[in-house]
């Protein structure tokens, strides 16, 4: 419900009884000292809404600003501007870093994934939510059931179920993994949104004489745009984002994504001292998803709000 | 609707389910199955040794410290990260008051912006974020150290994630930092949908802003609130706190096991101590631990519900 759409009216005998109305209470009518405790409480609340917006965006700035500067006042004097821009750092993190591979990987992963996440969730959402049959609602818990299991207690075996399919430390494997473990809410999500959807048009479309996967490909999956790329955000990030699942099944260092790559880096810059190449490429892993989420901000808060909503 | 029904289910079924029973499912039921072996994970061979894992498992120092720490990440990080994602959002939604010709609720000035930089962290790999405060914490060169020195704090100089008292607390203010602005935005989406009369009718009461927040927000989010409260909750036991122990905390979990967490455990004895099946038992008590959480933050927060 918005708040732009006309309120449920609210019954006559609640609370005092008087008619309740738009009204813009005239501040000059409030009582003196309410409205100075009013103040110091402005002042008290804005300065923490502020305070958290700096701690929040300090350290990024802190981290960009630290990917221009050479080794030495990386260390000596971790606040002080750089000298000048060492620009060496980006590009030394993307060749001899491997970062430029990471990326790729990265983007490997996530595509294959992605689509196969969207095309094989919202096949099993569609069958789920609209037709009838034996077995219906306990495939349904089955797969939702998977949303609040630690994923690490399934991580030991999956790895020689992965080993034995012969899929460990591979590109295709991984998007596999990935696919299943978006699934259970990817179909939690996207069954609830296949209920919302109007049935007529479906309907129509069958006495047409259009067969059921006709029907889900070029009707319904139009009309579930919304829903998708709702869905389709959350699992974009989620599955960029991933660490757990690579950490453990893709040990290859050829094969690594962003996430493992970085932090492989990190452990072994202990014993070749490379800082800024690595301030840089932490940098360069943060700047695509923080531009994405400025540019598409609100289908990026709807995507991860919507869920935990429902 | 009926023609080639089953054909159609079966087959848009087979691949989604087949891949998830595999993959999920499938190694969930061998886990269990597991933890009664003493199986290494490094040879096929293993037999069935009944109990004795879970005996071990009880005598195990390390495992009731790595239980204490999930509990802490359990119950402290949702009170923490909830109630200042609630306080923030209730300012930005409904704390602004008294400007003039404005409506009567409405947020506090610049309340947009505060939405859209808040939710910043949560966007990042928590990998990153990790990475980013390891690199902050260091208690030589980081740059919260060299920044209390540069305000003329000298004297406080902590190791943070060396200090075994400390390591816990810098590890979850971490995770507080990246989960809060989700809820804030969240929050806010409930906050939105309450029908502003309720508030106009507060303040005509007279209500002040804490009132207001007790008696009109609160509980009409409750739904939101206690959702909240489970997701974070099985955050925190699982993938998000491995991230940040595994990659913030060197070794066995920070000095002297001091941040070990149950994952992280499972982890290390899985793939690192070549333990498989007592890996896997640990697995399971966290996953006891995690659908007790569960079932208790549903039960304490069940209330009646409210229509609006």
């Amino acid at each position: 419900m918005k708040t732009t759409e006309t309120p449920a009216p609210l019954p006559a005998e609640s609370g005092s009884g008087i008619p309740v109305t738009k009204v813009d209470l005239p501040t000059g009518k409030r009582p003196k000292g309410r409205e100075k405790e009013g103040n110091v409480l402005n002042v008290f609340s804005h300065g923490i809404l502020v305070i958290w917006a700096v701690m929040v965006v300090l350290p990024l700035l802190w981290a960009v600003m630290t990917s221009f500067k050479d080794d030495g006042s990386i260390f000596g004097s971790p606040w002080s501007l750089p000298d000048k821009l060492h620009f060496d750092n980006w590009s030394r993190a993307w060749t001899q870093a491997n970062m430029s591979d990471y990326f790729l990987n990265t983007v490997l992963v996530v595509g294959g994934s992605l689509v196969g996440t969207l095309v094989l969730g919202s096949m099993a959402a569609y069958v789920l939510a609209r037709f009838d049959f034996p077995g219906n609602r306990f495939i349904y818990y089955l797969f939702v059931g998977g949303m609040s299991f630690p994923i690490m207690l399934a991580l030991v075996p999956l790895f020689y179920v992965v080993n034995n399919m012969g899929l460990l430390n591979s590109i295709h494997g991984l998007i596999l993994v990935y696919i299943a473990y978006s699934l259970p809410f990817t179909v939690f999500f996207l069954t609830a949104f296949f209920r919302t959807l109007p049935t007529s048009v479906a309907e129509a479309a069958f006495v047409d004489g259009a067969s059921h996967s006709r029907t889900f490909f070029q009707i319904m999956v139009p009309m579930a745009k919304p829903g998708l790329i709702s869905v389709g955000i959350f699992n974009f990030l989620g599955q960029w984002n991933q660490y757990m699942l690579p950490t453990v099944l893709n040990t290859d260092p050829d094969k690594h994504v962003l996430t493992q790559g970085l932090v492989q880096l990190a452990v072994s810059q202990g014993y070749k001292g490379d800082w800024s190449g690595l301030f840089a490429g932490l940098v360069m892993a943060m700047l695509p998803v923080l531009a994405a989420y400025v540019v598409f901000q609100r289908q990026v808060v709807q995507g991860l709000t919507a869920g935990a909503l429902k | 609707m009926q023609h080639g029904k089953y054909r159609f289910v079966v087959g848009f079924l087979a691949l989604p389910l087949g891949l998830y029973a595999l993959f999920v499912v499938w190694p969930f039921v061998q886990s269990i199955y597991y933890s009664f072996t003493d199986w290494t994970g490094l040879s096929p061979e293993f037999k069935m040794v009944g109990l004795d894992n879970y005996r071990r498992m009880l005598d195990d120092d390390i495992f009731w410290k790595s239980l204490q720490h999930s509990l802490m990440f359990a119950l402290v990080l949702p009170v923490v990260t909830i109630g200042l994602a609630l306080f923030f959002a209730f300012m930005i939604n409904v704390g602004g008051r008294g400007r003039k010709g404005g409506p009567v609720v409405s947020g506090v000035r610049g309340s947009s912006f505060y939405k859209i930089v808040y939710f910043f962290p949560q966007v990042l790999s928590i990998a990153i974020v990790s990475l980013l405060f390891a690199f902050a914490y260091n208690p030589d060169s980081g740059a919260i150290n060299s920044f209390l020195r540069g305000i003329g704090l000298d004297g406080v100089q902590p190791l943070w994630l060396g200090d075994p008292d400390l390591a816990l607390w810098c590890v979850m203010a971490v995770l507080v930092w990246s989960t809060v602005g989700f809820f804030v935005v969240l929050f806010s989406a409930g906050m939105a949908s309450i029908p502003a009369d309720l508030y106009e009718a507060a303040l005509l009461d007279g209500a002040g802003r804490a009132a207001t927040f007790f008696r009109v927000t609160l509980p009409l989010l409750w739904d939101t609130v206690q959702s909240g409260w489970v997701y974070m909750g099985i955050l925190a036991l699982g993938a998000e706190s491995f991230a940040v122990v595994q990659i913030m905390t060197t070794g066995p979990g920070g000095p002297d096991y001091s941040t070990t967490v149950m994952v992280l455990y499972v982890y290390q004895k899985a793939f690192r101590d070549g333990q498989a099946a007592y890996a896997t038992t640990i697995g399971v008590a966290l996953l006891v631990v995690t659908l007790a959480f569960a079932a208790v933050v549903m039960r304490l927060g069940r209330r009646e519900r409210l229509e609006y």
